[in-house]
């Protein structure tokens, strides 16, 4: 072994460069102070490992981002904490680079001969930054993508060369797979090597210059190995246990519903220690986003690069104080404006929300057995009813119709409801709703409508309690029975085959006329065609012939208030109005429908 | 750490106290990413292929009487990664009749080294591009010289309602004597 280790070094010299790292003398001996370094240099290695084994199982396409960190969060083994932790420590390192700028500038330790040496430490949080930056867009969700969109923007406002430099950026006019494959290039790869370049020289101007001490009395001098080394461990294990606290607490980095450029996403905000840029943008009006995004930050960062310079004036160090403590003030002040600002704007909240709903479901239906289709997960929310069913309802039908009271989304509809609640048609439970002589002529069913003083009012309130037989009103439940069964709801399915004769003794009392249905209805082929025919009644096809046509003669025919002809006139795709019956009709995936 | 090294100052077991804590608690700091790390890194091992079910190729009649193999490509659902893929391509067979209602399946891959192997110009034998194995009609090493440790992989095969030629389409390992499924 000796052997081997001394025929190392003879070829390599080694020992000399290990000792020679190991055994530097710290004056005044090893102290906690001097852990930050070696914290940031931990942290970075993480996410140097933890971003290559990431690399390994992500794939920067627009189709594939998504479903990749999909992927590596809920089906691959450790995923989510190895993308827990790369996540958090991220923001770790950002909070580690300032508290050591900070220290570095309380210190004095950017004065002669440090100067390059603070340089390259801020060069170092640009590019940290930059990393954070473009690690947000990589998961292609909703949160990176219009986040992200707004930094690209900004870049557009550079003067002269605006469009060119966004072009560059993105990779041509649009997002889309070039966008991640350059962001992903400048992340795991051009970053992090001048990254690694810009550590080497600053821990080399570090060793040369030696560290800044204030006291060098404080203690006998001591080495950096194993006392200064056994300091920097702790605080590395510190700086971990916090990650880990973060990952556990938080479940692990989250992961929206995939970017989708044609849904307006109101909860866009950029990861929490850009925030108060973001803030900062609100007060610059139109024509003045330079002033704001490029000009001041620029000469902020100018001076904060001149600060060794400045400190050699007599009152340089307190200014550079000031300096950074007026700096410090104001992201805090415009971080907590951002945050207080948001926690009040109730559209926001609601957003977040909306967004908070579609990250879960599309994770539920891409854990589906069907699985995530070659089209990207996107799809799946795009043709899910549950998803779009309340946004067509609330943007097409609840200028009329409400659901449960409400708009489709929830919130109370914005004019009075002018026709039928809904919610549940086609149930048993709507049509004993419609069957209740106090119900049938209020707003939720024909209560504001042209049909209020109609035929069908006048039946239920006078025609059943008066002019019905005894024999006849027996009938009504087993009517009532067999018309929801006419809908076909998934939902009743099991309860209408073990009711199959109460259901088929409401199909002969209707057909063979005991009640007097057909005197308006048609139903299988027996009956007056006068209102809405009853065959196949709220099933997915009469309720799509009802989208497609109100007027039609099978349905309302003449007498349609006012519903408009969807279908016919074009103002809705098929696909649109299939989601919004599949919606109404509760007909969606579920997670326990494959786990029974 | 060797004796030309200077030593550190202070007291031995002080010092060692010291090393022995800074080598615990670097340790411990690189414990977690290590470990999702591997974990994800060995997800692989525990995914295997879906469950190889038969799957219709083609119809008989689309196969020549007089014993010519015709290649075909095998579709079925696929989950590839985080993608799902309904009936897509996944692999290819050669088909040959040896009866009127009898049919050989085999596996166009090469048993030697993974190569897609050609049907020979005259359909006289099957002949891989790569390293030069050749193989009969039927399957079996027809030059001795051939490199491939076995004859080309037979596939299960069966007609179903008269017509229907149906294939339950697997990979073999290469490189070794004996069939072994890849799972």
């Amino acid at each position: 072994m000796k052997a081997m280790l001394d025929w190392l070094d003879d070829r390599t010299g080694y020992r000399g460069l290990l000792s020679e790292a190991l055994y530097e003398r710290i004056p005044g001996g090893a102290r906690w102070r001097y852990v930050w370094g070696s914290t940031l240099t931990f942290a970075i290695g993480v996410q140097f490992v933890t971003g290559l084994i990431l690399w390994a199982a992500y794939s920067a396409n627009a189709q594939g981002a998504w479903e990749s960190v999909y992927y590596i969060q809920y089906e691959m083994w450790g995923g989510w904490l190895l993308r827990g932790i790369h996540h958090y420590m991220a923001q770790v390192t950002v909070v580690l680079l300032l508290l050591h700028l900070m220290q570095v500038v309380i210190d004095g330790a950017y004065r002669a001969p440090r100067e390059v040496n603070f340089w390259f430490g801020l060069g170092l949080l640009g590019l940290v930054l930059a990393l954070s930056l473009t690690g947000y867009l990589l998961p292609w969700d909703q949160k990176g993508y219009w986040a992200t969109k707004v930094a690209t923007s900004i870049a557009a406002i550079t003067p002269f060369v605006g469009p060119e430099v966004q072009k560059l950026m993105i990779g041509g006019p649009e997002y889309g797979h070039l966008t991640l494959t350059r962001f992903f290039a400048l992340h795991a790869g051009i970053i992090p090597a001048a990254i690694v370049l810009l550590i080497v020289g600053h821990i080399y101007l570090f060793r040369r210059h030696g560290i800044t001490v204030k006291d060098p009395d404080h203690a006998p001098d001591s080495m950096f190995w194993p006392d200064q080394i056994f300091r920097d461990a702790v605080a590395m294990l510190a700086v971990m246990a916090t990650v880990l606290i973060l990952v556990f607490a938080t479940g692990g980095a989250h992961l929206g519903a995939p970017a989708n450029p044609t849904e307006p996403y109101a909860a866009a905000r950029p990861e929490w220690y850009f925030m108060f840029l973001f803030q900062w943008l609100k007060y610059f009006p139109a024509g003045w986003e330079v002033v704001g995004a490029m000009i001041i930050p620029g000469m902020i960062v100018t001076v904060v690069a001149l600060i060794p310079i400045l400190g050699n004036w007599k009152l340089g160090h307190r200014f550079n104080l000031g300096l950074m403590a007026s700096l410090i003030m104001g992201v805090g002040l415009l971080t907590f404006l951002a945050y207080a600002q948001d926690g009040a704007d109730e559209d926001f909240l609601m957003a977040k929300e909306q967004a908070e709903q579609e990250a879960h479901r599309v994770q539920e239906l891409a854990a589906a057995p069907t699985g995530i289709p070659p089209t990207g997960a996107l799809d799946l929310l795009r043709n899910d009813p549950l998803t779009q069913g309340p946004k067509l309802f609330s943007s097409n039908c609840a200028s009329c119709h409400t659901y449960n009271g409400h708009d489709g989304l929830g919130a109370p509809p914005a004019e009075d409801p002018s026709a039928a609640d809904l919610h549940g048609f086609g149930s048993r439970e709507w049509l004993d709703g419609l069957f209740d002589p106090e119900r049938v002529n209020t707003p939720e069913y024909f209560g504001a409508t042209d049909f209020r003083n109609g035929e069908m009012v006048r039946f239920v309130q006078r025609g059943i309690p008066n002019a019905w037989t005894d024999e006849q009103r027996a009938e009504l439940e087993y009517v009532i029975a067999w018309l929801s069964a006419e809908a076909g709801l998934t939902r009743q399915q099991d309860l209408e085959e073990a009711e199959a004769a109460r259901i088929e003794r409401g199909r002969d009392a209707v057909v063979n006329e005991v009640v007097d249905c057909t005197r308006c209805h048609m139903v299988y082929g027996v009956g007056e065609q006068e209102g809405p025919e009853l065959t196949g009644w709220a099933s997915r096809d009469w309720m799509l012939r009802m989208l497609n046509d109100p007027a039609h003669p099978s349905l309302y025919g003449e007498d349609n208030d006012r519903m408009p002809a969807f279908g016919a006139d074009e103002i809705l795709t098929d696909r649109d109005m299939g989601l919004i019956v599949d919606w109404i009709r509760e007909d969606w995936y579920r997670a326990t429908d494959s786990q029974e | 750490m060797s004796d030309e090294n200077p030593k550190p100052d202070g007291e031995p077991r002080r010092n060692f106290l010291a090393a022995m804590g800074a080598v615990i608690a670097g340790g411990l700091a690189g414990v977690a990413p290590a470990l999702a790390g591997v974990a994800t890194l060995l997800d692989p091992l525990r995914r295997t292929r879906d469950d190889q079910a038969m799957v219709m190729v083609t119809k008989l009649p689309v196969l020549p009487a007089d014993g010519v193999p015709r290649k075909f490509t095998v579709s079925t659902d696929r989950v590839d990664g985080w993608t799902t893929y309904q009936n897509t391509p996944v692999g290819a067979v050669y088909l040959r009749r040896t009866e009127e209602n009898e049919l050989r399946c085999l596996n166009v891959v090469c048993p030697h080294a993974g190569c897609f192997v050609n049907l020979a110009p005259g359909a006289t034998h099957f002949a891989c591009p790569c390293h030069r194995s050749r193989f009969a009609l039927d399957g079996s090493i027809d030059d001795p010289a051939s490199p491939s440790p076995r004859a080309m992989d037979e596939l299960e095969c069966e007609i179903r309602n008269d017509d229907e030629v149906w294939v339950r389409f697997q990979n073999f390992q290469p490189g070794q004597e004996h069939k072994v499924p890849i799972v």
